[in-house]
């Protein structure tokens, strides 16, 4: 587990690769209680705009917040979360599914020792997670 | 058509308690794909100092999401439920929801706004224990697309 001491400002987090597959989505439309079509219907998806079936922004947002939880050691040390949803992410009917590419840094140590983490999460190349920032607190 | 902007400082009552289930845990934890033995086994969260397993960071979700269908689905606010897509989402954990919490929710409307044509709710969810003690505070924007401009039209 990592300690407060051993942090500074610019320090970067190891990056993570996540591959979204449509059984993803059925599980977490099952564990979330989320059970909008969009995010499992090809046909209704369609109906609506969208270029087929897309990702729980939600998903999204909880699987990219392993960048911080695996680096903390500890999930209970992330004292703040919060995202902006951008461009969905389309997850096509295949076993390949949709890779997103997540990274993050250190931003800033702040006055109370806490520490905020700035968090990219990139879907072909495209920015899905606008202003995505974690506060934490190391032992 | 543009939302009543008299519901700004609203505040719904209290949600019946949700209990959180170490089961629930583990299956958001496994969708989230979150690996630790703290989201799973009672022993591991005591030894990491917590009464039993925790949730994710973002397990509040299906807690403050059902919560706030209070007031995505009142008739009288007039929000078109079937437009609405989720514009941002922070959580503030004043300390990680445990097993065994029961939470009961205080959905608060903190503001009203129309911008590019679509109307938009910023909603706060507040989980807290049924004795009072605060855990978690649920920040969201609803975004109902097109609802603004569809009056002018």
């Amino acid at each position: 587990m990592i300690r407060a001491a051993e942090v500074t400002a610019g320090d970067v987090l190891p990056p993570l690769s996540l591959r979204i597959t449509r059984a993803d989505l059925v599980r977490y439309a099952g564990a979330s209680l989320d059970f909008n079509p969009i995010h499992w219907n090809e046909r209704f998806a369609q109906e609506v705009g969208l270029p087929g079936v897309i990702a729980h922004g939600m998903l999204t947002m909880g699987m990219a917040v392993r960048v911080v939880t695996a680096w903390t050691g500890d999930p209970g040390a992330v004292l703040e979360y919060g995202v902006r949803f951008g461009r969905p992410v389309p997850v096509p009917d295949n076993a390949e599914g949709a890779l997103v590419e997540v990274s993050a840094k250190v931003a800033k140590v702040l006055d109370d020792g806490t520490f905020k983490i700035a968090i990219t999460a990139a879907f072909e190349g495209k920015s899905v997670l606008g202003g995505a920032t974690a506060r934490v607190r190391l032992p | 058509m543009a939302l009543d902007q008299s519901f700004i400082g609203r505040t719904y009552p209290p949600s019946p308690p949700y209990e959180v289930s170490r089961e629930k845990i583990r299956e958001f934890a496994d969708a989230v794909g979150e690996p630790g033995e703290i989201h799973r086994d009672p022993e591991a969260a005591k030894a990491a100092g917590y009464v039993d397993v925790i949730a994710p960071p973002t397990f509040a979700i299906l807690i403050s999401m059902k919560a706030n269908e209070v007031l995505v689905m009142d008739p009288e606010l007039g929000l078109d439920y079937t437009r609405v897509v989720h514009g941002d989402q922070t959580f503030v954990h004043h300390r990680p929801i445990v097993a065994g919490d029961r939470l009961v929710v205080t959905t608060h409307v903190d503001a009203i706004n129309s911008r590019m044509g679509n109307d938009i709710v910023s909603v706060r969810a507040e989980l807290a224990t049924e004795s009072g003690e605060q855990v978690t505070t649920a920040r969201s924007t609803l975004v109902a697309r097109g609802t603004a401009t569809e009056e002018q039209a």
